[in-house]
């Protein structure tokens, strides 16, 4: 049987919400899997949330919008408590907990809590929270490899803002090596 | 023995189909006269209106093209962006250009559109049988003002050189009449100016050539005339209302 | 070939200008408006013509302009947009003259929404204006479909003198997805019909679409009608998946396509013997295939964005031989793979 991640990035807008799910996307491309990035658009209607939906797939991918993700990335409370009961059994859940101030009590699913944000500021990687938080996820999960992501942040990072790589890579291993 | 007076070589020997006395005939000759001494014909597209000059694509022998009612300045400007070097004229009545197709007309004029559009306003709805125009003058009868134009009811006429003038994209903004020699060779000139504008690429040049109607008006051609002079130059006054490279040149006095 | 990832509006535009489209006019709409910035950053640099419009109804008539020069020429606009535009389109098409139009539909009607709906499929494909009248309309089902497709709609454009339609819809034009692109095209057929100045070496080019005598009209019209035979005899496409054996086949296009080919795969793993139609032109409409797709089906199940639109063409194409059911998701509802499979299910006994 296939493998296939589905995986929710859910916050506000400006969290770099939808830049991550594309780092998520573009790594599943490094590595010769199918791959979907779908956006939500438009005002969005409740809670002031901006999510995007991603999947990785040994086979072609159907439906690209993802109800019950495997993973969860959560930035923010609404999208949280929007998102955090759709989890499949099994499913890991990674949140900002500055943003984030309530623990699931889901014990059927892996919930993660890094202070990203906070943690972004101290680091001087203003900004970053988003990879912070991605990096707590392959850490834990291991979907994508090291080398895959950072061909991903070459394919995204515009030629000009070359020397962002390095700190995307360096928020990615700080949320790695995060314990609590 | 030497010719005087000819066809327009731009002009197709084939007859028309407009009324007796119309003057669309002679609105049609200046445009290929000036075709003729610019020697352009070769690389000008022209695009007809819907309403009496709908089938003008037969008498003009540029390539031609019949637009949607109102949208010919649209069509324009798809021709003039799409080949840059050639000259593009619109031929379009008063319903056309300044009811259904105000929108294409004016965001041509204030893109500065590098065409010219020939605007024959008669006041009347002529291809439908006479009815009311957007310049239609208050009180004139038509078909659908049988009481004549009420300005409380129908509103005001549209007097769209003085409109576009304001518009900083529009070269030129000059209303003329045809009705008679003078001012025949008056408006002759206004339209060699709007082609001479656009191949120095000025910009949007319109020429609004007061017309008649014989026929939906109830008048001889003579008597037409006559209403041309007396009804309609008082409230579309003949001028120049804009003129960019009269302005440019007075400029570098 | 290179693999990039690409959302479905910008691939659309890339491979625009890839095919020869030297002109863009457009009117900003969601969920199709990144055609219109991407062909505004990028048109001048690759020697081609970016203008936003002041209406759809002016766009449009850009292009009939456009086009009319025999420049390849492209619009795009949402459903609401598409409506404003059918003047124009009939005219196009009654002009003999190609485009491409994208309609990245949305749900309606009236202003409806934003989000993906499919409930456009009656205008593109029976009512895109007045009089009598088709235009081809490619259903793309992945972002590199998108690319593909735009590629053909602009050589069949040509080929046959008519607009070409993209029929993509707000999830195809969001998402992204791996694409390659073809090598940028630089040879086209000659268009000798053009109005693009006669540089006094030949008679003078008229396009038009105005004929006051009935016959000479109708003459025009049948005409037209002839190459439409043609083009459905050579042009219509579609996806036969799992058929062979199936009991129950599912029709679907485009995104919902997607969902239902999932659906389809869950349905087998259950042992449902279930197949998935999915047309890739909806005009010409793929009526041979879908038979021959129906062989061994006992039931067919049409899956669409709509309260059921194509529907009708499925029934059509079966003349009623089979029972067709519906199963619709509208106003930007798209339906899952789990709702399609309960339906399957329901419809397999």
């Amino acid at each position: 049987m296939a493998t296939t991640h589905e995986i929710v990035l859910a916050g506000f807008g400006g969290q770099g919400i939808l830049f991550a799910g594309k780092i998520l996307a573009y790594s599943g491309l490094m590595d010769e899997k199918e791959v979907s990035w779908l956006p939500s658009y438009g005002p969005e209607m409740r809670g002031g949330t901006a999510n995007c939906s991603v999947c990785i797939s040994d086979e072609p991918i159907g439906s690209p919008l993802v109800l019950n993700p495997d993973l969860l990335i959560a930035m923010n409370l609404p999208s949280y408590r929007k998102f955090i009961g759709a989890v499949k059994p099994g499913g890991t859940a990674v949140m900002d907990s500055v943003m984030v101030e309530e623990k699931s009590d889901r014990t059927d699913i892996n919930c993660f809590y890094v202070p990203a944000s906070r943690i972004a500021e101290d680091e001087g990687l203003s900004g970053m929270a988003n990879i912070i938080l991605i990096g707590k996820l392959i850490g834990e999960t291991g979907i994508i490899s090291l080398e895959h992501l950072r061909k991903a942040f070459e394919k995204s990072v515009p030629a000009k803002k070359a020397n962002l790589i390095s700190y995307n890579m360096k928020a990615i291993e700080i949320g790695m090596q995060y314990r609590k | 023995m030497a010719v005087v007076f000819q066809r327009p070589k731009s002009l197709c020997d084939v007859p028309t189909h407009y009324c007796p006395g119309c003057t669309h005939g002679i609105i049609h000759r200046l445009v290929c006269e000036v075709m003729d001494e610019m020697d352009i014909a070769g690389n000008t597209i022209g695009v007809c209106p819907v309403g009496c000059s709908v089938m003008a694509y037969d008498y003009f022998a540029c390539d031609m093209i019949e637009a949607p009612h109102g949208r010919a300045p649209a069509v324009a400007t798809g021709v003039k962006r799409a080949k840059p070097d050639s000259y593009v004229f619109t031929y379009q009545g008063d319903g056309d250009l300044a009811a259904i197709g105000t929108a294409e007309t004016v965001h041509a004029a204030t893109r500065g559109e590098n065409i010219v559009v020939i605007f024959v306003n008669n006041t009347t709805y002529g291809m439908t049988g006479g009815q009311m125009a957007p310049t239609t003058l208050p009180g004139q009868i038509t078909q659908t003002t049988p009481y004549g134009r009420d300005p409380k009811v129908q509103g005001y006429p549209v007097r769209v050189c003085e409109m576009l003038a304001t518009l900083d994209g529009t070269a030129l903004a000059q209303r003329v009449a045809v009705d008679s020699v003078p001012n025949i060779r008056k408006a002759k000139a206004a339209i060699k100016k709007a082609f001479e504008n656009q191949r120095d690429k000025k910009g949007f040049s319109i020429v609004e050539v007061l017309s008649t109607c014989p026929t939906n008006w109830g008048l001889s051609p003579t008597e037409a005339l006559e209403r041309l002079r007396k009804d309609m130059i008082p409230y579309y006054p003949l001028g120049v209302y804009k003129d960019k490279s009269a302005e440019e040149k007075e400029a570098a006095k | 070939m290179e693999r990039n990832l690409m959302k479905g509006n910008e691939a659309i535009a890339e491979a625009a200008m890839r095919a020869g489209c030297k002109c863009f006019f457009g009117y900003p709409i969601t969920p199709q408006t990144e055609i219109s910035a991407y062909l505004a950053k990028n048109m001048a640099k690759n020697g081609g013509l970016f203008l936003q419009a002041e209406s759809e109804v002016a766009a449009i008539n850009m292009v009939l302009g456009a086009s009319s020069t025999g420049t390849r020429v492209m619009t795009s606009s949402s459903s609401p947009g598409i409506s404003l535009k059918s003047e124009g389109i009939s005219y196009i098409a009654a002009s003999d003259l190609p485009c491409v139009i994208v309609n990245v539909q949305r749900g309606g009607p009236g202003l409806g929404g934003i989000q993906p709906s499919q409930a456009d499929y009656w205008q593109a494909t029976k009512a895109l204006g007045h009089g009598d009248f088709h235009i081809l309309v490619f259903a793309p089902s992945s972002v590199q479909e998108m690319v593909d497709m735009v590629t053909e709609a602009f050589d069949l454009a040509d080929e046959y003198r008519m607009p070409a339609m993209l029929l993509a819809d707000g999830l195809l034009g969001q998402m992204m997805e791996p694409v390659s692109f073809p090598e940028k095209r630089t040879e086209f057929s000659p268009k000798p019909w053009a109005t693009d100045g006669h540089k006094n070496k030949r008679e003078h080019n008229i396009v038009n679409s105005l004929f006051l005598q009935p016959d000479v009209l109708q003459n025009s019209v049948v005409k037209r009608f002839e190459r439409y035979e043609e083009i459905k005899e050579k042009h219509a496409q579609a996806e036969v998946y799992l058929c062979e054996d199936a009991e129950i086949v599912v029709t679907a296009y485009g995104a919902t396509a997607r969902v239902a080919k999932s659906a389809v795969n869950a349905a087998r793993a259950k042992g449902i013997k279930a197949g998935l139609f999915r047309p890739k032109t909806l005009w010409p409409y793929p009526e041979k295939r879908l038979n021959d797709a129906c062989k061994t089906a006992k039931r067919v199940l049409c899956v669409e964005m709509s309260m059921g639109q194509m529907i009708d063409d499925v029934k059509l194409a079966l003349e009623c031989r089979i029972p067709v059911e519906f199963f619709g998701k509208t106003g930007g509802v798209i339906p899952t793979p789990t709702e399609v499979l309960a339906q399957i299910e329901k419809y397999a006994e």
